[in-house]
Parts: C-alpha cells; structure tokens; sequence
C-alpha cells in the first residue's frame, strides 16, 4: 500500500505537536501569572467619587490616620468615616469647592458618599484590623506609604502567602504600638531585634492555622 | 493474625434502636445503612448527563478567563451622620420580648450593621435566664421572609395605606363592631382596649387562640376562684406526676421548666439524689422521653385515672366514674401513691393543657394535700374562655349582628373550630379589617387587610408566665411598613399618638414612679420591668367544688379511634408554616420533617392493617380528612394523634401546601381530643420524610447476619450507677490503643472541649436552631432530606430501647466531636481539614474540593456536603439573616460544626487586644466563649471551654464518673464527650 503521507509529514507532525503545546503551555503560564493577585490586583487604583488626596491630608498636613479612621483600633473594619468627619473641617475649609459637593451634598441629604473599595479580601477571609494595630503591625505594611499617595491604590497583593509569609516571621514587621500610624518611621537599631522583643513583651503569637482567618 | 489488633470491641447494655424498621430489621433499613451514601445522594438534582456536564465545564472555563480580566467593584458606604457608638461590623444585643400564644418570652437579639440577625436569650429575665426556645430563635427569619404580606388589600387587590385610610370607617358607638385579638397579655394593648372601649362602648372584644391554656385557667378557677396562676416549682420536687403535660416539650409556657427539671434532675460529683418522674400520656412526647416510669393511656381516660388516684390519696371521694383497670395500671397507681405520700413538700402532679379543667382541678387539689412546691400567682393574662368566646363571635358574625370585625393578627379562617364556620359567618361581616405578617387565608377572605409590623420591626411589651413585663424594642424600620396592632387600634378609633414608640413609652412613663426616664432606659436595657412579677399569692383550694365537677365528669366511652390533637413542635399553630428553619428541623419524637402524619400505634396499626404511608381518610363527628400513617411506637392504642399547623394553602413558597390540614376535624366539644373516630383507608399512599435512620453511627458487621449495635447512648438506674460509678466507660472493652500516627501534645494555650450531660438533655431542639441561625446553615427542602442530605451541623439522635408497644427513648445531640486523631484530617487529598492547635478539626472551605472522603471516613457522620448551591435561589431580604461572621459555603463544600469558630476568634482577638493595652497576660474567663448550641440549651446540657483549665465547667463535668467518650474504641480521641443518662425508677415498679 502506498504511504499516503510523505516521510516529511512526521516532522511536521512533531513540530505541529510542540507548537501546539507550547502554545497551551503558554497560555496557562499567561493565565497564572496575569490571575495571580501581585499582578492582577497590586497597582489597583480606581478613581473616587471625591478627589480625596491622602498625600495633602495624611502626609502635607499630617493628620494622624486615625482621625479619620478612628476604628481601627477597636474592630475587625477600619471604617471610612462617615460625611460628618469631613464636614467637621470642611464646613470652614474650602466650604464652597467644587470638588467637595458630593461630600456637602451627603451631609445635607443624609445620603453616603458611594466610595470604592480597593483593599478587597475573599469573603472567607476575616482580617481583623484591631488584633494587628495592637499588635504593633503598621498600617505601612498592608497599604504602603498612603500619606504619599493622591489617589489610593493597592500596594501589597493581599493574597494568602503574602499574609503567611508574615504571620510565620512576623519580627521584622513589628513596632511599638504607638508608632503603627507613623509611616515614614526608620527603625533606630535593626528591625529584627526590636520585633523579637516586642513578641516576647506582648506574647505575639500569630496564628497559622485555617481557623486563624478562615472561619 | 492473631496478633493484630482486634478492632471489634465487647460491650454490655440494652440495644437501642432508631426506628422499627431497624428493630425489625427490614430489608429497607439495611439498604439505607449499607450504602455509603443515602439513596440518591451521589447523583444531582438535574438530570444532567456527562457530556452536558463537560460542555458547561468547558463554557464556565471560558467566561472564568473572561471575568478574571476585570475587578469586581465594590463600594462603601459610610453613615453621612455619624452614631454614637455604632461600629461598622460590630455586633450589638438589644433586649425585647417574643410573645407567643400569649406568653411573652425574654431575649436578646443580635444586629449587624441594623440587620437582626439572631435571637438568644436574656439572661436577666427570670423565664429565660439565657435560654430560647426553637420557635423563638426561629422568628427573625420570620421577619425576613419574602412572602410576608407588602401591601394593604381591599377585596385581595392591592391598594394603598392611604386608601384605607380614606376609607372612612363610621364606627358610631361602636355598635356591631367586634375586635378579635390574639390571647392579649401586653399592659398597653390593654390600655388601648381599654382607650377602644371608652370610645365605642357598644363594641366587643373577643380573644382566641388555637393554642390555649383555656383548661389551665379554668382548673384554676375551679380551684381557686378566678384570677390564680399556678407555677409547679419543679427544682423543690423529688417526685412529678404529669397528667399529659409535656411540660419540657410543646406543651412549655417557657424554658424554665426545661431548666428547673434538669436542676432537680442533675447528679454531680456530690449530689447524691435526682428527681422521678412520672407521666401518663397518649402521645409519646419529651416529657414521656424523660419520664422514668411512663404509662400509655388515651387522653380521655386521662382524668379517671385523676380521680382514681385522688380517690387513693383521700381528696377525692370514692365510687366516682372509673375505668376498668389493668394490672400495670394498677401497680403503677399503687407505687406512685406510695411514692407521692412518701415525698410530702416534695412531690408535685401537673396537668396538661388538653386535659379538662377537671383534671386540672384535681392536680391542685392533691397539690395541696402534698404540700406540693408550687407558686402560686395572680393571673398575668384574663381569664375568659377563648373558646366559648370565638363560638359566640361567630355566631353573631353569621345572624349578621356583627358589622365591622377587627381582626389583629391570627389566621382564625384557618385555625377557628370547624363547628364554628367562622368563613361562613366571614362572608357575613360587611367590613372586615384583617391585620396579619402574612397573606394567610384570612388575609384573602377578609375586605380589608393590613400588614402587620413584625415583632422585630415594632414597639410594644408583654408579660411572661410569671407577670414580668417585657418591652418590645424594634431593632429595624419596618420592611413592608407594617403596623402594630396598638397603632392600628389608634388609628382606627383616633387616639392622641399612632406611633407605636409614642403609645408604648407613654403608658411606661405614665405608670413608673420616681425618675420614670430613667425607669424606662433601665426597662429597655435589662429586658424587664423591674418589680413586674405578679404578686404572690396563697389561695385555699374549694375541695367541694372539684369533688362536684369529679362527679359530673363524663366518663370516657372508649367508643371507636380516639382522635388527639396536638401543637407541631416545627409549625406551632400553622404560624410558622412558612418558615424554613423549622420546616427542615425534625420533630423531637417522630423526627417527620417537611410535613406531618396521623400517629398511631403499632398494635393500631396492626388491628386496622395499616402501614407507614398509607393514605386514610380520618372521621370523626361531621368531619373528615386525608392524611398519612405513621406507625409510632409507645402511642397509646386505639388512638390517632394529629398535629396542628400543616397543611397551608395560602402562605407562600416554603409551607404552601407542606403537610395534611388536620382542623376541619377540631371542633368546640373535641377542641383537644374526640372520641368515636374512624380510619378507612383509601389505598393511596404518600411519602413522609423522617430523618431518623439517617447519619447512624453504622456498626461493624462480625459476621453475616449479626450486627452489632455499639453502645453509642449509655445508661444506667440511679442504683446502677451508684453501685458502679463508672459504668459507662465500662461498657465497652477493648484492647489498648495505639495510633499510627505520632500523638500531638495539646498541653498549651487553651485547648477547647465540651462536654453534654445526656441526663440533662431533653431533646428539645432549641440547639439545632442556634446553630441554624449563627452557622448560616441552609434548608434544603423535602426531596433533598429524603436523599439524606440535610445539613444541620447539630442533630438530635432519638433511640428507643424496649418493645414496640411500650419503649422507652433517649435523645443525643451529636456534633463534629473534634476528634484528636481525626479520621477526616487523614483522608483529605487537599490538606481542607487539618487540625489547629488549640485542638480543633478546621475546616477551610476555600480549599475543599468536595471528594466527601472525609465524611464518608467520619465514623460519627456528622460531616455536611453542600450537593447544591443552596443558597442561590434565596432573594435578597433573606440574605439579610445570615451571619456576616461565617463564610456562607457554596455548592461541592464540605462543612461541620467548628465549635462555633467565629465566636472562640472574636473572643480571643478582643482578649489579646485589651491585654496588650492594659499590659497584661491574656486571661480568658470561663464561661466567656459559648457555642451557640450552649447559649440556648434551657436544661445548661453542654459546656464549652478551656479543658487545660481544671477549674473550667467543661474540666469539671468531664472529671465526673459519667463521662464516656462515644466510640472511644476507635482511639479518635473525640474533644467531646457525653455524660451518660441516669434514670431513677421507682424499685417497686422494677
């Protein structure tokens, strides 16, 4: 019986075949590099319904974040506050911009000002912001140096790896509670040292098991 | 071989079975048993076949790409106005009252973010004491169902508030007005009435409730003259005769009995007595359950054996009307006379609200002659007779006397007697005003109908068994703009205030003294009125009175099938017909979920031929129904038992047509029970769905032929267990236990275990639903619980031990046990449940496949399998229940108890967090971290905590000699273990 293909058809054949998986290979590389949260959600930065600078607030002017964010040291949510917060300096300040007329109509109507959420963790994830400000864990090391930034944008992936690699080696991240807000703080002495000893004084022991945050 | 380990351990003890199939050993059970799967539970709902499957696989894979590229937005929104106090996430407890049947019943009721989200109870009030009942945690998703009644109705169409209010109702001096209420026992409901009243003096107003204390209240005035409560301390009692009063199941005014039995009831490491109770009922109820001695008897010979034992003790005199005797019965009699005398100041008889006043009567009659330890009241509630009132209404209604009828709340053209036509004489009324939660067959029949607020959305108060006034506080704006019944009463007769705030703390700050504003924060805070209780009082019993009614009680016939009703322990009176929670939790005894069926027993069923399932028509008197058999055993015989509340045709999407209508059979004279019934069958048969032979505890087969049943439940007499303290661990012999595995520490921090007194534990349900509403567990409706795959984290095992005829039954609440050498952890493929150091069996929803090895390797299965997505096709207001501090699990799950995770994190988070302000060491207070399931336990049967704390209550109730471990044999090393039941019976009657 004649040979229906020509003896170069193997080669083909093979190379098809190695183009064709590469091809997949590829794809699914793409797929799990473009779908990881350091790719995907690091850099995420939406614009807001009100051009709030934290670099004019936080960082020229320097308001403490918990003026602001004042439950932070009290519960799961570090909230936004709500309109009344804003007006508490803006019924004086800049009281006829154009930019705050979103935030002046909120006050008078009762209705909020519809912001949007950049830190984002699954739903099965519960992040307790009180358990790491008390612990001495900065509000720089899940948001990045916010009091320089215009408009917020997400500086850390947030992913769970990213959390474990902390929760497993947690001294270098560790500061005296009372400087948690201080972003631009520089350890005097190394970091290490000072957040073996802050573990040792308060007993730090960050959970690494599933029902630490999955619940 | 012989040196291998024998797994098969030896045991001693009675054998327990779960259903009579299991204790014929039918071919059914044995199937149900053997299949690692129930039926049907490895296949989905849709017929969907496997190159379906791999196309909607391949097309989901496709969109996941797609959707992956963008970010979900979402947004925040914080308060314009700040609240004091208010912390996004942060749950708060409010207190306020549950009122049902006119009982009012303390709570608190937990939101999040505004949303009331669950209800516990409060711990100040003096009838909860923490606890509540199924019924009452299970009212808040009442509040959020989405087929509550949205809008006002004039002739069922839809119309405006403003419609009816335009509609200009002359009322004149109230002449043919009648007002019909729910049984009232709020102080200004009734200052309303009396406002009403004053305005319209010619009007009526009328109280019915189809479950009543109406024979309660009339005992007591038999007794006492109007206007005596009567409250059985049943902690001061050594000995209890209840006379059908399921006084620790449906029949409970509140949960204090359930706590004051259990308190009588407790052995511990020094107590050296517990209480005996005895009982004589028809139905097999929790009360029966509990009871050490239990005589089965049909609620019409109830009373003669009332007066035989009055007659027996003196009070009564003899040759009254009474029934032949047989021998058990009267060796029963004997000893429990003997018994009663012996135990003066101690002993107490109780009777139940389906017995007749009589009967009532007699109880307080030899109560005095006891000296019985009883408290006696005024009256918190009136004393009319809800029955003999609602004939009368009707009546009128159809003569055409009655030409405006008020309706507040109630569903009468479902749950009125039969005899009374109450649809009939509806017709008649030419205004009727229906206010009700629902568009219930009231709603659709009356001319005008008004939604009412919810318990939850609206002002208002009440008054517990005791007299103690509790105030309503709404924890949300209503949802549908709903009114109360006090508001609609002040629109409608034009009172100064409306608003339900305004009326409420009026009357308050009109009747505190001394600072009243205070008074009044004070009442809204604690949950009760301070100094509310009803007065006390010390009434003298008119003997000849009750020796007269004695005399002039018919006797019993014995004609035909006595025909017995009874309040659903899932539906109530049909109220709860359309809620989920209930509907989906298994009845206490019969374990019939999504629906009921008429009880019988099996010598019943075996004389008339009947089998499960069979469909019969039910007669008796004028009336008849059809509905299904369900072979009970421990019934009385020549007896059908009906329960109330199934069968709604006009309700919505959980309860319409769920179950057999039973009320055309009720009627005035046979409000509770009828004699002279039939039964015919009618060859049809129809499915009820019970879920007591799922999740068995499956015993090693030895042999072909000859199972083993493992001692999962243990037990033993008062005398048994005195004479050998360690029985229950002693039951089970096996060789010593060695692990493949290396044995974890579990020596630091805290280390969480519990502990469940099975001889406090009356099977009550009220954890099932605790666990429901904090756990976000789902229903899964009737199709899906016949394939097995209700997902209760809790369940509520019922066995029996004896004959069919006359058994006695034990109930055990089994959860995930926590294992130390978990079997599941071993078995999962993707590390999904893995253990935590602190000695609990984690459970990472995001990381579970769903393979179900683990459930299938659970040797207490109790592992849950989310088959479906069953929260998908739930509307937007019913999301508003869930907890937002648990995951809600999505389809291919695997979930279990945790413990309560959520609770034991929060707790621990707060306690590290004020430590490291304060500078301290973190100090964890007993008794801080409950598991739901324990909060509400009325009879405080489970204790959680700190097992490495030797002074924690979980430390100390598993020191005690009752403790065993179910299934210690296969050295899991369960954290939670049981301490076995005692019974304490009478050695006369041995």
């Amino acid at each position: 019986m004649p040979a229906i293909f020509p003896r170069s058809a193997d080669l083909i054949l093979k190379l098809g075949g190695l183009v064709v998986g590469a091809g997949l290979m590829s794809v699914v590389g793409l797929y799990g590099y473009l779908s990881h949260p350091k790719v995907m959600d690091t850099g995420y930065q939406p614009e807001q319904p009100v051009p709030y600078s934290h670099k004019l607030h936080a960082g020229s002017m320097g308001l403490d974040c918990t003026y602001c964010h004042f439950t932070v040291t009290k519960a799961a949510f570090s909230a936004i506050p709500p309109t009344e917060v804003c007006m508490n300096c803006h019924k004086q300040v800049k009281a006829k911009s154009e930019k705050l007329a979103l935030v002046r109509a909120s006050y008078e109507t009762g209705k909020p000002v519809e912001w949007l959420k950049i830190h984002r963790l699954p739903d099965y994830v519960y992040f307790n912001h009180q358990a790491h400000v008390t612990s001495g864990v900065s509000c720089v090391t899940c948001h990045g140096r916010i009091d320089q930034m215009v408009e917020v944008r997400q500086h850390e992936p947030l992913n769970m790896g990213w959390c474990i690699s902390c929760h497993r080696n947690p001294a270098a991240r560790l500061r005296p509670a009372h400087l948690v807000t201080k972003l631009d703080w520089v350890p005097d002495r190394d970091a290490e040292v000072i957040g073996r000893e802050i573990i040792a004084a308060k007993n730090i022991n960050p959970p690494v098991n599933c029902s630490g945050c999955h619940r | 071989m012989s040196k291998l380990i024998q797994i098969n351990p030896t045991h001693t003890g009675p054998q327990y079975w779960r259903s009579l199939g299991e204790l014929y050993n039918k071919p059914e059970f044995r199937d149900w048993v053997d299949t690692e799967f129930a039926g049907g539970a490895a296949e989905t709902m849709d017929k969907g076949s496997r190159r379906n499957v791999l196309k909607l696989m391949a097309a989901s894979f496709g969109l996941a790409g797609l959707t992956a590229c963008r970010r979900p937005e979402e947004k925040i929104l914080p308060h314009a106005k700040g609240l004091e106090g208010f912390i996004p996430g942060k749950a708060e407890h409010y207190a306020s009252s549950f009122t049902l049947a006119g009982v009012s019943h303390g709570i608190l009721v937990e939101t999040h973010d505004g949303r009331p989200t669950k209800i516990e109870g409060n711990e100040k009030h003096p009838t909860s004491f923490g606890s509540a009942s199924a019924l009452a945690q299970a009212s808040v998703l009442g509040m959020y169902d989405p087929d509550r009644s949205k809008s006002v109705l004039a002739k069922g169409k839809p119309t405006s508030w403003k419609a009816f209010t335009d509609a200009g109702l002359s009322l004149g001096q109230g002449e043919g007005l009648a007002i019909l209420s729910e049984t009232n026992n709020s102080p200004s409901l009734t200052a309303m009435k009396q406002f009403v009243m004053g305005k319209f003096p010619k009007a009526r107003w009328v109280e019915f409730e189809p479950v009543n204390a109406g024979n309660s209240t009339a005992g007591a005035a038999l007794a006492f003259g109007p206007g005596v409560d009567a409250h059985p301390q049943f902690d001061k009692a050594k000995v209890i005769l209840s006379l059908d009063y399921d006084f620790l199941g449906i029949d409970a005014p509140s949960t204090l009995p359930t706590r004051q039995f259990a308190t009588g009831r407790r052995i511990g490491e020094h107590a050296e007595s517990m209480n005996r109770l005895y009982i004589t009922e028809g139905q097999f109820s929790l009360t029966g359950a509990m009871a050490d001695h239990r005589l089965r008897m049909r609620l019409s010979e109830v009373r003669s054996f009332a007066m035989q034992l009055g007659e027996a003790l003196g009070v009564l005199p003899t040759g009254l009307n009474i029934l032949g005797n047989t021998d058990k019965k009267t060796k029963f009699l004997n000893a429990l006379v003997k018994d009663l005398k012996a135990n003066q100041g101690a002993a107490v008889v109780v009777a139940g609200p389906r017995q007749p006043a009589v009967v009532h009567g007699i109880a307080h009659l030899i109560n005095q002659s006891l000296a019985a330890p009883v408290l006696y009241t005024k009256s918190a509630v009136g004393g009319e007779d809800p029955i003999a009132g609602m004939k009368a209404l009707a009546e009128d209604m159809t003569k055409g006397a009655v030409s405006t009828l008020v309706i507040l709340g109630g569903n009468p053209v479902f749950t009125a007697p039969a005899d009374v036509h109450f649809s009939e004489a509806l017709a008649k009324v030419k205004t009727s005003i229906h206010l009700g939660l629902e568009l219930d067959e009231t709603a659709k029949a009356a001319t005008w109908h008004v939604p009412q607020a919810h318990a939850l959305e609206s002002w208002g108060d009440g008054r517990a068994v005791d007299g103690t006034v509790t105030i309503q506080q709404p924890l949300i704006e209503p949802l549908y703009g709903g009114k109360s019944a006090i508001e609609l009463l002040a629109i409608l007769s034009g009172a100064p205030s409306v608003k339900g705030y305004d009326i409420v703390r009026g009357y308050w700050l009109a009747a505190f003294t001394g600072d009243k504003e205070a008074a009044w924060r004070t009442a809204l805070h604690d949950g009760i009125v301070a100094g509310s209780a009803s007065a006390e009082v010390k009434p003298g019993v008119d003997a000849g009175r009750i020796r007269a009614a004695a005399q002039n009680e018919p006797k019993a016939s014995g004609a035909g099938i006595e025909i017995s009703f009874y309040p659903s322990a899932t539906c109530f009176d049909g109220r709860y017909a359309n809620n989920g929670w209930m509907q989906e939790c298994p009845d206490p005894m019969t374990k019939i979920i999504w629906g009921n069926a008429a009880l019988v027993s099996p010598k019943t069923a075996r004389d008339k031929g009947l089998a499960d399932n069979d469909l019969v028509k039910v007669t008796v008197g004028s009336g008849s129904i059809t509905i299904p058999v369900r072979i009970q055993p421990g019934l009385a015989d020549n007896a059908l038992w009906l329960n109330l509340g199934y069968g709604r045709q006009t309700i919505g999407r959980v309860g319409e047509s769920v179950g057999y209508n039973t009320y055309p059979l009720r009627t005035t004279a046979g409000f509770w029970f009828a004699e002279g019934g039939t039964v015919e069958k009618t060859g049809e048969v129809f499915p009820v769905a019970t879920t007591q032979e799922h999740h068995r505890m499956e015993e090693p087969q030895l042999a072909i032929g000859t199972p083993v049943t493992r001692p999962i439940v243990r037990e033993a007499t008062l005398e048994e267990y005195k004479k050998n303290p360690k029985f229950a661990e002693e039951m089970v012999e096996h060789p010593p236990l060695v692990s493949l595995y290396g044995d974890w520490a579990y020596d630091k921090g805290f280390q969480w275990g519990m502990a469940i007194d099975l001889n406090a534990c009356t099977g009550c349900n009220a954890c099932i639903i605790a666990c429901q509403s904090e756990n976000n567990i789902p229903i899964v409706g009737k199709d899906q619980v016949m394939r097995g795959r209700e997902m209760h984290w809790i369940r509520m095992d019922r066995y029996y031990t004896g004959t069919d005829d006359d058994p006695q039954a034990v109930t055990q609440p089994v959860t995930c046990m926590q294992c130390e050498n978990a079997p599941c952890e071993n078995v999962c493929p993707v590390a999904a449940t893995v253990h935590s150091p602190e000695g609990l069996n984690d459970m990472a929803y995001n990381r579970c496949v769903g393979t179900r090895y683990c459930a299938n390797n659970c040797p207490y299965k109790v592992r849950r399998f989310n088959f479906l997505n069953w929260h998908k096709n739930i509307t937007e207001v019913e999301k508003m229940v869930h907890n937002p501090d648990v995951s809600v699990r999505m389809r291919g799950v695997m979930e279990k108890c945790t413990y309560c995770v959520q609770r034991i994190s929060q707790a621990k988070i707060q306690l590290k967090a004020d430590a490291r302000r304060a500078g301290k060491q973190v100090e964890l207070k007993d008794g801080l971290i409950q598991t739901a399931c324990q909060q509400t336990c009325p009879a405080e049967a489970i204790a959680f905590g700190n097992i490495l704390d030797p002074e924690s209550k979980v430390s100390k109730m598993k020191k005690q000699e009752r403790n065993y471990a179910m299934l210690a044999e296969l050295n899991v090393k369960p954290r939670t273990t049981y301490l076995a039941k005692l019974r304490n019976p009478n050695p006369e009657l041995a």
